[in-house]
């Protein structure tokens, strides 16, 4: 305590991300340090549920200079296996990671930023928030009004079903994180009530391909953030609805539905201890079927034009969403026997110890694919359409790492030498 | 999604909607916007409402037109048919909002309409509004639209323009999710 260190840029946080922004700037000369405040991929490590496997396959987690070399390219890594994958690759580039350190505080500094940590402080030129976009959980306010003796918790705090009371268990919220909960909690025994919003639904497979090869392929990962036309609700969309599993099924509402879960409309409101659900379930999964179908046959459109169509299997439709006509509205979650509540509603990125004008009024970092506005030589990586439409994926790290790398190093090479505040300074 | 080069004419004016959500996801306070009517009870069942003006983009607006309404119940009901009872006025709500939406979302996409028709029903069980079986909800049990359209788009093309419609009307969304209403007496 009490010594302050000088150095080029400061990265805090060292998931792939971090890492792969520490990779690009040792290749650029740029000395720098990543601070951790756990261990590397501290949160794949601690706040991930224990059946997750990463929902991308294998084969697509390529970082600069590291990539897949196992004789499953097709699986899907579990989360101990994503850790020592990470943990790997900061060892292969040597990343000068300080682990075990928090930062507390981050504040202009004249022409740079002073980076307060349970371990000291750094006076940097540059910094990059490399914290992720999934780290406080998203409950809505009306949680406030369940009934007391109903045990609620979020993705952070759930490992398995087991850790739930027995009983009803009413999962809110319908993407990866909801779909995958609501199905191992329900062949637990433990009946299943979800409630359903927007959301997107994808299969697993598609044409005998993964859903993420055709993605990839197609070049909609690479899609940029300047190219697409409502940047701010695209960033808003909800994630696919996607497992990772062995046999590499289709997890969607109508295997859900078919196992037994009651889907219900998204959860509207609380009053008296009874949920209402909105009456828009319907129009919710045929929004979700549709855009599905679009995307399919955009893949389609692409085979047929790349001369592929013979290497894969044929063009194919999932059947629609299956949707009660009348699903209940309401729901008494005493006399209907619901034991837990788990929010599936998203999350945040948790900004708390960002001293710098520079989150939007919803206290978002307002940021042009990644440089921040308002704050000279920061950056900020790993939220959703960054800068490609792969900017959350590990795979995407690497290209939005080496962009905003050479950002940093105009950024550096034009910056002056002492007075006025980074505020002033315009990035190059 | 894009605004298409061949601008379909639908009598919606694309631009201005485009650019009034640009300075409204700007100035968020003029976004805020209060409706009214007025009600007078004229006899039996019959009321007559006026419209007329609202608040929006931070003062107060007025209309050329008074808008007029009579509601009351049909002679089945004892009462003397002179407008259409409330609950068909909310039927005419969703299917107007529901149907405005669909030719704004079209000319933004580009697709022009030739012709879209909205059969709307809502079933209800009078022993809820009777007070007779407390069981029984005052409301509708379900409400049920049926589109016709006949416009340059595909079948698919045309789904998505009335499911983007419902994603996007405020009357669908106080009809499906709760609303607190508070009602005073002077």
């Amino acid at each position: 305590m009490g010594t302050v260190r000088d150095i080029t840029a400061v990265i805090v946080g060292a998931g792939h991300a971090g890492l792969a922004m520490s990779r690009c700037l040792s290749e650029r000369g740029v000395d720098h340090v990543v601070l951790e405040r756990g261990e590397v991929a501290n949160t794949w490590r601690n706040e991930r549920w224990d059946s997750l496997r990463l929902l991308t396959p294998n084969w697509q987690s390529r970082l600069p200079g590291y990539r897949y070399e196992g004789d499953d390219p097709d699986g899907y890594r579990t989360m101990p296996e994503v850790v020592s994958f990470i943990a790997g690759y900061a060892e292969a580039i040597a990343a000068p990671v300080e682990t075990r350190t928090s930062v507390t505080a981050i504040r202009a500094d004249g022409y740079g930023y002073r980076v307060v940590t349970d371990r000291g402080e750094w006076r940097s030129k540059a910094l990059v928030l490399a914290t992720g976009a999934f780290n406080i959980p998203l409950v809505p306010k009306i949680a406030e009004a369940v009934p007391a003796g109903i045990d609620m918790l979020t993705p952070i705090d759930y490992r398995n079903p087991e850790q739930l009371a027995d009983g009803g268990v009413l999962v809110v919220g319908a993407s990866a994180t909801g779909i995958q909960l609501a199905e191992e909690i329900h062949r637990s025994g433990r009946p299943v009530t979800l409630s359903v919003g927007e959301h997107v639904r994808a299969p697993r497979t598609y044409r005998g391909r993964d859903i993420q090869w055709w993605m990839d392929r197609t070049g909609v990962l690479d899609e940029r953030y300047d190219q697409i036309d409502d940047i701010v609700r695209a960033r808003g969309v909800p994630s696919f609805q996607l497992v990772g599993t062995a046999d590499r099924t289709t997890l969607d509402l109508n295997m859900l539905r078919s196992i037994g879960v009651a889907l219900r409309g998204r959860l509207a409101e609380i009053r008296d201890g009874t949920v209402l659900f909105s009456g828009s379930l319907h129009n919710k999964c045929a929004l979700a079927d549709l855009k599905m179908n679009r995307l399919l046959d955009s893949f389609d459109g692409w085979a047929n034009a790349s001369g592929i169509d013979a290497e894969v299997d044929r063009p194919h439709r999932l059947a629609p969403t299956a949707v009660d006509e009348s699903p209940p509205l309401s729901l008494d979650l005493v006399k209907g026997g619901i034991r837990t509540i788990v929010w599936a509603t998203g999350y945040r990125p948790d900004y708390s110890w960002l001293d710098l004008p520079v989150l939007d009024r919803k206290g978002r970092v307002v940021h042009d694919g990644g440089v921040i506005t308002g704050a000279a030589g920061a950056y900020v990586l790993g939220l959703p359409l960054l800068r490609r439409r792969k900017s959350t994926l590990i795979d995407g790290a690497g290209a939005d790492a080496g962009d905003l790398a050479d950002h940093m190093l105009l950024y550096l090479g034009n910056r002056p030498a002492s007075g006025g505040n980074v505020q002033g300074v315009l990035a190059a | 999604m894009h605004i298409s080069e061949n601008t379909a004419n639908n009598g919606v004016n694309v631009e201005a909607l485009v650019g009034a959500r640009e300075a409204l996801g700007q100035a968020p306070e003029a976004a805020e916007f209060t409706w009214r009517a007025t009600c007078t009870w004229v006899n039996g069942t019959h009321s007559h409402s006026t419209v007329e003006g609202f608040f929006g983009l931070g003062q107060e607006q007025s209309r050329k037109t008074t808008f007029h309404f009579d509601a009351d119940h049909p002679e089945i009901f004892a009462s003397e048919d002179k407008g259409a009872t409330p609950v068909e006025h909310v039927l005419v709500g969703l299917a107007s909002c529901l149907t405005g939406g669909i030719a704004s979302i079209a000319s933004y996409r580009g697709i022009q309409l030739r012709s879209v028709q909205a059969t709307i029903e809502g079933d209800m069980d009078l022993q809820g509004i009777l007070g007779i079986d407390s069981d029984v909800r005052n409301g509708f049990r379900g409400i049920r639209v049926r589109y016709a359209i006949d416009a340059d788009a595909t079948p698919d093309e045309i789904r998505s323009l009335v499911a983007q419609s419902q994603k996007r009307s405020a009357v669908f969304d106080i009809i499906t999710n709760p609303t607190n209403v508070s009602v005073v007496v002077d």
